[in-house]
């Protein structure tokens, strides 16, 4: 289980983060939407500890990171190593073909042995439908090809929670359905996902728990089925009905 | 030639690893390290290399260091090729984008994991073309290396010159030795990069 207590982050002035509660229970997968600018890239950033917050409860399992006292880079580490983010802009290793880019983590963090990382990352790359494509060089595949190695690279890690950032928003409409279902199977694996994406569709086919954020807050969040059809707050229908214009 | 080879090699080598390590500790947030760095590179770029070797060979005598004059050279020249390639390593490391350090702690790199293991090796193909001048650069300011006694490969043009009167002939036998180690080198930069640009649309 992931829970978030009060996670608060600013950026100088700027409160980005005003104190977010959340908990996601094994298994389940979350969607995080809202506005441009309201927090949600934050929100997965600082779950990855890429952001330091400067105040608040990260739990995951019985690990936890709590930033009102002093965290060290160890505690960091070793809370990182059970969450696995997938970039908009994928970022994947260009000097290295897809396979290394699979093998580099468990290769280089966990010391596993190259033949055994080189089995594992096949398998994976098989899963997300790229078996044929392990010794292309990034520059060499299509954006969702990319984008299904950056996944690929992600779990080899073995996260306990997977984290995406509008996965799909960089690539061309015929390309966001294949990345889709391979996060699609993911969930139905049971991996525990945060989400941050506009695929409307997606959200209502796999969510179990739809949050809408603004200005640092969690404003309101459900089931899927019943925040679309009837969301309670008036800036979520706001939103929800540009989406969908 | 047998002297003007080993040096530039060795010079070029030391300095290498100067220039690394004085691009780190640029980069490296550490304000002491900062400004050791910068005060190395401002010095070396501000004063000329002839200056530099005289300091080091004629200079340092005075208060009780003698250094020979192959020595004397080496660490000029190291001194010299480190701090302008220090800058070449630092805006090639600067020129990868943020993300590629993000990945790597994303996937729980360290620090020195995702230098060694990312962003080096992408700063090496960025920064092939800048080193490849200063290597050949270094080449010919080696002869500058005749000025304080070393017997590299203009200096003994000019010994011959001094006993056989033909000035033009060794002077260009000079030149055209310069430029074959160059045009060599260059070739060996043309493989170098066609072996780093392996991974990048073309
Ligand atoms: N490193 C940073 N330094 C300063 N401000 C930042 C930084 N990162 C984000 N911000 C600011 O924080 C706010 C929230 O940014 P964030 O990227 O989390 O929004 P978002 O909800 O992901 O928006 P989008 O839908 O456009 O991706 C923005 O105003 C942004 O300018
Ligand atoms: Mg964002």
């Amino acid at each position: 289980m992931l829970s978030i207590n009060n996670l608060h982050k600013q950026f100088g002035d700027l409160v980005v983060l005003n104190g977010i509660d959340l908990k996601v229970e094994t298994g389940k997968v979350v969607v995080v939407i809202g506005p441009s600018g309201s927090g949600k890239t934050t929100l997965l950033r600082c779950l990855n500890v890429l952001e330091t917050p400067n105040q608040g409860e990260l739990q995951i399992n019985n690990q936890t990171l709590d930033f009102s006292t002093k965290v060290t880079k160890k505690n960091i580490q070793s809370f990182r190593k059970q969450t696995g983010m997938v970039f908009q802009t994928y970022n994947l290793f260009p000097h290295k073909t897809a396979i290394e880019n699979v093998m580099e983590g468990p290769v280089i963090v966990q010391n596993i042995k190259k033949q055994k990382a080189r089995e594992k990352a096949r398998q994976l790359l098989e899963k997300v439908g790229l078996g044929d494509k392990m010794d292309y060089y990034p520059f060499q595949l299509s954006g969702g090809q990319q984008q299904r190695v950056g996944i690929a690279r992600a779990l080899a890690m073995e996260p306990e929670v997977m984290l995406f950032d509008e996965p799909t928003s960089a690539l061309d409409p015929e390309l966001i359905g294949e990345v889709l279902q391979v996060m699609k199977e993911l969930a139905e694996e049971g991996m525990t996902m945060v989400v941050v994406t506009h695929e409307m569709g997606f959200a209502r086919d796999v969510a179990d728990e739809v949050i809408f954020m603004e200005g640092g807050h969690i404003v309101e969040h459900g089931h899927p089925s019943e925040m679309f059809s009837h969301p309670s707050n008036e800036r979520t229908k706001e939103f929800l009905n540009l989406l969908s214009e | 030639m047998a002297r003007t080879i080993p040096l530039t090699l060795i010079a070029f080598s030391i300095g290498l690893v100067l220039a690394v390590v004085t691009a780190l500790f640029r980069l490296s947030g550490i304000k002491l390290l900062e400004i050791i760095a910068r005060i190395y590179v401002s010095i070396i770029r501000g004063t000329p290399l002839l200056v530099q070797l005289y300091i080091i060979f004629f200079g340092l005598v005075s208060i009780g260091i003698e250094v020979d004059p192959f020595p004397a050279a080496i660490v000029g020249f190291s001194l010299n090729t480190g701090a302008y390639a220090s800058e070449i390593i630092r805006a090639a490391i600067q020129s990868i984008p943020k993300g590629q350090w993000e990945a790597s702690y994303s996937i729980s790199m360290n620090y020195g994991q995702a230098l060694r293991r990312i962003i080096i090796p992408q700063a090496t193909r960025v920064s092939i073309p800048p080193l490849s001048n200063s290597f050949i650069s270094l080449v010919k300011d080696t002869s500058l290396a005749s000025t304080i006694m070393v017997t590299e490969m203009f200096r003994k043009s000019q010994e011959i010159v001094a006993t056989t009167y033909e000035p033009l002939l060794l002077y260009t036998e000079a030149a055209l030795l310069y430029w074959t180690i160059c045009f060599l080198l260059s070739l060996g930069q043309d493989a170098i990069e066609k072996h780093l640009n392996r991974y990048v649309q073309t």
